[in-house]
């Protein structure tokens, strides 16, 4: 059926906007970087990750109503790198595409950002989406060689060539590689994190019973099939490589820290509590109820709303990671509901800290009235619903598919219930995060 | 795997010192094309009773160029022996002697179709030698033809008539290229049940069927050739396959489930998925299936009970469920993948042959269950078929398996897939707890 055929319930002025729903699933397992997907480009996993979508759901040669999706570490011939996936899908090549980016959020983002169009009318169906290779990164020329390379294209003479030749210099020969640094700081992620956690007085063992909590939950879902119609493997992956169901506290207890060394508090932020860089790809099918019904397709959860915020972390007023917990408050709030009406909570485990610190934000009354104006603490999120299916620290963490990872485990953890909201948090590079609600139908 | 020793005597010089020297010589097989003819010249109709006359008419209405004698030197496509009425063995000579002397006429890939009557069916001694003569004659027969042609049997049932919906079915499946390497075979039509296809080309259209083990080999082959006859797929294997599995799917425009049929939840997840998204279930095909080969004196505990939960309990609980089910059609069909080496046994195979011996037991107990409804179950039992498993046998060992068949090749899986789209059709309603070997004809369980 086609998409125009049945798009003729646009939102009129006035009217109250339909429902946008989570159909299901699709993610390459994702693999630890230089591992199975050490070959592998953002196209290729996206691909993958759209193909198994569309045999789990029989979409071939649809033309879905949009894809959207986006990588973080991408290289600047991927310009339209959604687009090149889904023409090399089994989707119809009339499909039409946009590319998104906000760093760990972009995947959450595609989300949201397809379901609100879906809740106005403007499209039926939707694949949100993300991807990103840590193994296959673009690595780039100097600044200084890059200007020279510049100059000699726009050089019309010998003269000119030679002059820019010569501006030429030994150290403009070094490559620039990515890395996770905050441009803006010299910082990288752990760095900032370890500020945070230092902060907040989060514990070395605290930190590595959620690391713990994340392994086991994560090993406890593959053995009772969760995954089974979540996960496609590729290239003879068949798990998350990261996933350790045997590590203890005692294996995590004996690891070294690597954050926060040059800070006065003792540092705790080690390996086994933050998560490795992660290649893998995700891919979520959104549609208006009508879709699904036509297709015959499962309605898992509705997307119910989300709120983005920023903190200033460049001057130190706040952890670059801890912009999601302004936003949830701003959430709750519109929405009228309190960490209470929520069944499962899906807080993105970028390092143990982050989630830590986040939970002891919410729950300090002086900090929720100072700086996120409330009248006291925000609430205590119930630990027995967090993050119950395992997060980011046993699956790893390829930056833009992280959110669709959650969103279809958590839609899929919600039908299975059949009844209930859940929570989803994830915090961003740039001192960006979105929190969003999804519900049970 | 290829068949190189096949493309080699298919050449001129190759062929001529394979002839000298009376080795084998295997040419390649007259296999299914859309919009190929359906028979490779003019059809001789032999026997006199009013049996031969309702087959004439059948062909006939095919549009196909009916002989009722054979013109000298023409080549003929098929031969058909209706000897559904002889009483006596005095009775078969003149219609096999007429048979004999058209058989050097025979095109290439030509079908040679026997109709007789189930021994069964008679309490007379003569009667009964007669019909069972038929069967000798016609193995024999098929053991004799060159040039990639067949001699199989229709049987009909107690008071089946030679015109039922399932006989004519039969007819036309073994004339055409989908029973390429069925081969010394009958099909024993048992009621008047079933319904012949709208669109001839297109048998299974509007069917929803379930392929399991779908992810590769005879499994992928199976939905290919059930999308091409018409069929919506669900294809399933293990998550662990899932990518080949992907791939299949999208080839077929399938729906992917990737389920291990050996968990308890299994048939329930195959119900739910064909219930939600197609409505409803038509045809069941139990291809998954796994080796683990050790002598018994060599087998453990996990070889052995890994083999009977994949290829046979597993079957045993999805069929008990699904039978129950009203989401399987009332005139639902299930196929189930035996083996020739559940028929004949084979060294090293212990658990495999009693797991596929066992397929053939609940698939003849469950044919009397569902006997009088509309529902059926038959078997495919497949013998040498060139896959990636049968490609890891040794050389030398493999040659030999493959020139045992009268065929003198080994089978594809695209053959397998042909007799079991057959066996899933309406025009096969009327054939019920049949195990149809696809081997060639091969030596082996002979």
């Amino acid at each position: 059926m086609s998409e125009q055929a049945e798009g003729t319930r646009a939102a009129q002025p006035g009217s109250p906007i339909r429902s946008a729903v989570v159909i299901g699933g699709n993610r390459i397992p994702f693999a630890r970087s230089g591992g199975a997907y050490a070959y592998s480009s953002n196209k290729d996993m996206l691909t993958a990750a759209i193909d198994g979508l569309v045999a789990r759901f029989g979409l071939q040669g649809e033309r879905v109503g949009q894809v959207a999706a986006g990588a973080v570490l991408k290289h600047s011939r991927d310009f339209n790198l959604t687009r090149e996936a889904v023409l090399g899908s089994a989707l119809a090549p009339d499909t039409p595409v946009y590319d998104l980016q906000q760093a760990c959020a972009t995947g959450l983002e595609t989300v949201v950002g397809l379901a609100n169009k879906i809740k106005l009318g403007q499209i039926e169906s939707g694949i949100a989406g993300g991807v990103d290779s840590a193994s296959d990164a673009p690595i780039a020329v100097s600044e200084g060689l890059r200007r020279v390379l510049l100059d000699l294209s726009r050089a019309k003479t010998t003269r000119q060539k030679l002059v820019a030749i010569s501006r030429l210099r030994p150290a403009d020969l070094a490559p620039d590689a990515p890395n996770t640094a905050e441009p803006r700081t010299g910082l990288s992620m752990g760095e900032h994190q370890a500020i945070t956690t230092a902060r907040w007085n989060i514990s070395r063992t605290s930190q590595d019973e959620l690391a713990l909590a994340s392994h086991h939950n994560l090993a406890a879902a593959y053995e009772r099939d969760f995954f089974s119609d979540l996960i496609t493997p590729h290239r003879g992956l068949t798990r998350d490589a990261n996933l350790r169901a045997d590590t203890s506290l005692e294996k995590l207890g004996s690891l070294k820290p690597v954050f926060g060394k040059n800070l006065t508090a003792e540092p705790t932020m080690t390996a086994g509590n933050s998560t490795p860089l992660t290649d893998g790809a995700s891919t979520v099918l959104l549609g208006s109820e009508e879709y699904a019904r036509s297709h015959n397709l499962p309605m898992l959860a509705n997307v119910v709303d989300a709120e983005a915020a920023a903190v200033d972390f460049v001057h130190g007023a706040e952890g670059l990671l801890m912009a999601p917990v302004y936003a949830m408050p701003r959430l709750l709030q519109r929405n009228n509901l309190t960490f209470a009406d929520f069944d499962f909570f899906e807080i993105h485990e970028a390092f143990a800290g982050t989630v830590l610190s986040a939970l002891a934000a919410w729950e300090d009354e002086d900090f929720c009235r100072s700086q996120l104006g409330l009248d006291g603490a925000l609430g205590s999120v119930d630990r027995n619903r967090l993050n119950v299916n395992g997060s980011s620290l046993a699956a790893g963490h390829p930056f833009a598919a992280t959110g669709g990872r959650i969103v279809a485990s958590l839609a899929k953890t919600l039908a299975e219930k059949g009844s209930g909201r859940g929570l989803i948090s994830v915090c961003a590079a740039g001192g960006q995060g979105v929190v969003a609600i999804l519900e049970a139908r | 795997m290829s068949d190189s020793y096949l493309q080699l005597v298919n050449s001129v010089p190759a062929g001529r010192v394979a002839k000298a020297l009376g080795l084998p010589l295997p040419v390649p097989l007259r296999r299914y094309q859309s919009g190929a003819p359906l028979i490779p010249g003019p059809v001789l109709v032999l026997g006199n009773g009013a049996g031969a006359d309702t087959v004439a008419e059948v062909l006939l209405g095919w549009n196909q160029d009916v002989r009722r004698h054979a013109q000298p030197k023409e080549r003929i496509g098929a031969v058909i022996a209706v000897l559904d009425s002889v009483t006596h063995p005095d009775a078969l000579s003149a219609v096999m002697l007429e048979l004999g002397q058209s058989i050097r006429q025979l095109a290439r890939g030509a079908r040679v179709v026997s109709v007789s009557r189930t021994v069964a069916g008679t309490v007379d001694p003569a009667e009964a030698a007669a019909r069972r003569a038929v069967d000798g004659a016609v193995r024999s027969i098929a053991r004799e033809l060159r040039g990639g042609a067949t001699a199989n049997g229709i049987v009909l049932g107690d008071g089946v008539g030679i015109d039922t919906t399932s006989a004519v079915g039969a007819l036309r499946f073994l004339l055409s290229g989908r029973s390429a390497f069925v081969n010394g075979q009958f099909i024993s039509v048992t009621s008047d049940r079933g319904e012949l296809p709208a669109v001839v080309a297109k048998p299974l259209a509007g069917k929803i069927a379930v392929v399991t083990g779908a992810a590769r080999g005879i499994g992928a082959e199976i939905a290919s050739v059930l999308r091409r006859d018409g069929a919506q797929i669900v294809v399933v294997d293990v998550p662990a396959a899932g990518e080949q599995l992907m791939k299949v799917a999208n080839q077929t425009g399938a729906t992917a489930l990737q389920l291990d049929i050996t968990r308890p939840e299994a048939a329930q997840r195959i119900i739910d998925h064909v219930r939600d998204r197609h409505g409803q279930l038509d045809i069941l095909v139990h291809n998954a299936g796994i080796t683990r080969d050790k002598l018994l004196a060599n087998m453990d505990e996990a070889k052995w009970n890994q083999v009977i939960a994949v290829n046979l309990a597993a079957q045993l609980a999805i069929n008990a469920e699904l039978l129950e089910s009203t989401v399987f059609s009332d005139i639902g069909k299930i196929v189930c993948l035996a083996s020739t080496s559940g028929i004949a046994g084979n060294r090293g195979q212990s658990n495999y042959a009693a797991s596929k011996a066992g397929v053939i037991g609940m698939v003849e107990c469950t044919a009397r269950v569902l006997d009088g409804g509309n529902r059926t179950i038959n078997a495919v039992a497949p013998g040498f078929i060139e896959t990636e498993m049968t490609a890891r046998i040794p050389f030398g060992t493999r040659e030999v398996a493959r020139r045992l068949s009268s065929l003198q090749q080994g089978g594809l899986p695209v053959d397998v897939a042909e007799t079991i789209a057959f066996l899933a059709t309406d025009a096969a309603g009327g054939i019920n707890g049949q195990v149809l070997r696809v081997c060639g004809q091969s030596l082996v369980g002979a």
